[in-house]
């Protein structure tokens, strides 16, 4: 699915913090926790996750350091500050303010339709794990 | 064999595909590292699940994106790099739009020597009435630089009558008011009227990044290297002054009242534009000379100011109260400013505090005891001299700038302690440029009503 660019730029700040927030982590690791919360959804373009991690480290959100990774490259890790967690909490209700405000509009238009979605969801995932 | 030529291959194609990335001025090598560990983890990722090294690598610099996008991306965040290439042609552009810069930069410089002397054909002569062209200095030049900028940026059009009712009040304040020849606030409102006007340029200049710190940042930076390439040019200008007088003077002509009403005003005006222009132009050549400068000179006015302060302590003199004092304390001030905010420019935002950081604290330290030692000496004994418009013109700058210089400290001091960041001192220090267009503009409209004109 593709996903428009306005709402990866708005919603990368907040789904970074929370990935740090699991643990310390440098850009691969971090592309790769999207694609697996997501479930393949949310494609990044994996180059412009760096300047978004060096806007958040210029803004003290997160801290860089460099360490020598098991396969002997250079690494460079990030760490969420307080004051990130801070931003993450304020995103947070934010973006809740926001899906709940969509939810009542999508409730109040469609009303089966969020419900069979799910339930499609949910299903597809119960054929594959049966699969399995 | 076959897996060690593979291994050779890739590690030939990483290299070059380094070298491109190194290119661009936006991306520096640090960060090259960090985009060229990803894309080795992306390979042996491609490669474990069975892809061929060549097309692994396809892949992952695919999966890395298109260069050209992602070092835009850099440089929006890093404006410090951008500030490098933001005017310059990019590599694609070709020397024509080179030189239409600098055709409607020189058309530009004409018009506004041009338009410095058309009051001349209405009888208004540049030594009988100084006061008029000394209040008009900036009018002549700076709508000029501002419409520079708009063709330049390619400003959205809706912000031209904003620009040009900011000129036209201008216009209205600086000739409306019947000031007294050579009175003190014809002095005041010629010397904060082009402060106030700069502003104007830099909305202009900045644009659509008016409202984001790296914006208003570059606007800084770039006053700073149009402030030294005006310097060098009027170097430039006495040397060539002095020539023909000098040459004329061989043959028995005296050449200065051509020099004194044409090329003297009218290359101080035109250089205005040539200044600003070369700035735009010529970054990569003499770059970030006031940073450089700031550097040097840091230090030694941090030394000064300690010997000063440790002299006044221990002789105990007394300050004196003339006006040349206490904007002599100004400009000192200014000074300190000066040196902090380009200091700032420069700074990688991301390095950690160093020793440089300290001298730097030490320097707004020293100047403001200094100032502040200056103040109470002056404050306790000015009630008997009355306030003068000089005198509030020159108390109020001092505020402004002690405000300024005080929380710049607050700020420097916790980055120093690791409880704040470095970028909240840049955005304190873009946010306060408003304050003094605005000081600059209220002395302008209300000292003249205030004094009476005196």
């Amino acid at each position: 699915m593709e996903i428009n660019k306005d709402l990866v730029a708005a919603s990368s700040t907040p789904i970074v913090l929370a990935i740090l927030i699991e643990r310390d982590s440098y850009g691969y690791a971090i592309l790769e926790r999207v694609r697996e919360l997501s479930g393949g959804r949310m494609e990044w373009t994996d180059g412009m996750l760096y300047p978004v991690l060096h806007r958040l480290e210029r803004l003290g959100h997160v801290e860089a350091r460099w360490e020598v990774s098991k396969s002997g490259r250079r690494r460079k890790y990030y760490r969420i500050t307080s004051q990130g967690q801070a931003q993450l909490a304020e995103d947070r209700r934010q973006w809740e303010a926001v899906d709940a405000t969509l939810r009542g509009i999508w409730q109040a238009l469609f009303p089966a339709a969020p419900v069979s979605s799910a339930a499609s969801v949910a299903t597809a995932k119960g054929i594959l794990r049966d699969g399995g | 064999m076959a897996a060690k030529g593979d291994a050779a291959m890739l590690d030939d194609q990483i290299d070059r595909w380094r070298s491109y990335l190194h290119r661009r001025q936006a991306i520096h090598s640090v960060d090259v590292a960090e985009l060229e560990d990803h894309l080795r983890e992306q390979i042996a990722v491609l490669t474990d699940a069975g892809l061929v090294s060549d097309e692994a690598f396809l892949i992952a610099i695919k999966r890395i994106g298109d260069l050209d996008a992602l070092s835009r991306e850099f440089a929006r965040e890093h404006s410090d790099r951008l500030w490098k290439q933001l005017v310059m042609p990019s590599s694609g552009e070709s020397g024509k739009t080179v030189r239409t810069d600098a055709i409607v930069a020189f058309s530009l410089a004409v018009a506004a020597a041009i338009a410095l002397k058309v009051p001349a054909l209405f009888g208004k002569d540049l030594h009988s009435d100084g006061g008029f062209y000394a209040r008009n200095a900036g009018l002549f030049v700076l709508p000029l630089l501002t419409g520079y900028f708009v063709w330049k940026r390619r400003l959205n059009p809706t912000i031209l009558p904003w620009l040009a009712a900011a000129f036209a009040a201008a216009a209205i304040f600086a000739n409306a008011y019947p000031f007294a020849p050579k009175g003190h606030t014809e002095i005041l409102s010629a010397l904060h009227l082009p402060i106030a006007l700069w502003l104007v340029v830099g909305v202009a200049y900045a644009g659509e990044r008016w409202n984001q710190v790296s914006g208003r940042m570059d606007f800084i930076r770039s006053s700073g290297e149009v402030l030294i390439y005006y310097i060098l040019i009027a170097l430039g200008g006495v040397l060539l002054t002095a020539f023909t007088a000098l040459v004329f003077k061989s043959i028995g002509i005296n050449a200065s009242p051509y020099l004194e009403s044409w090329q003297v005003p009218c290359g101080a005006i035109g250089a205005v534009i040539i200044a600003s222009w070369l700035v735009e132009a010529k970054q990569s050549v003499i770059e970030n000379m006031a940073p450089v400068l700031t550097r040097l000179f840091t230090p030694l006015f941090a030394a000064m100011l300690i010997l000063f302060l440790c002299t006044v302590l221990w002789t105990g003199r007394g300050f004196g109260i003339e006006r040349a004092e206490l904007i002599g304390f100004d400009l000192l001030l200014v000074a300190v400013l000066g040196l902090l905010l380009y200091s700032i420019s420069a700074r990688d935002p991301h390095l950690p505090p160093g020793t440089f950081d300290m001298v730097q604290v030490l320097l707004v330290v020293s100047a403001l005891l200094t100032n502040a030692v200056a103040l109470w000496a002056i404050a306790a004994r000015i009630t008997e001299f009355g306030f003068s418009p000089n005198r509030v013109a020159a108390l109020g700058e001092n505020v402004i700038l002690m405000v300024n210089l005080v929380w710049s400290v607050v700020l420097y001091a916790r980055f120093l302690r690791r409880q704040g960041t470095f970028a909240a001192l840049e955005k304190w220090q873009t946010d306060y440029l408003p304050v003094y267009a605005m000081w600059a503009a209220f002395v302008v409209v209300v000292f003249p009503l205030a004094f009476g004109g005196i």
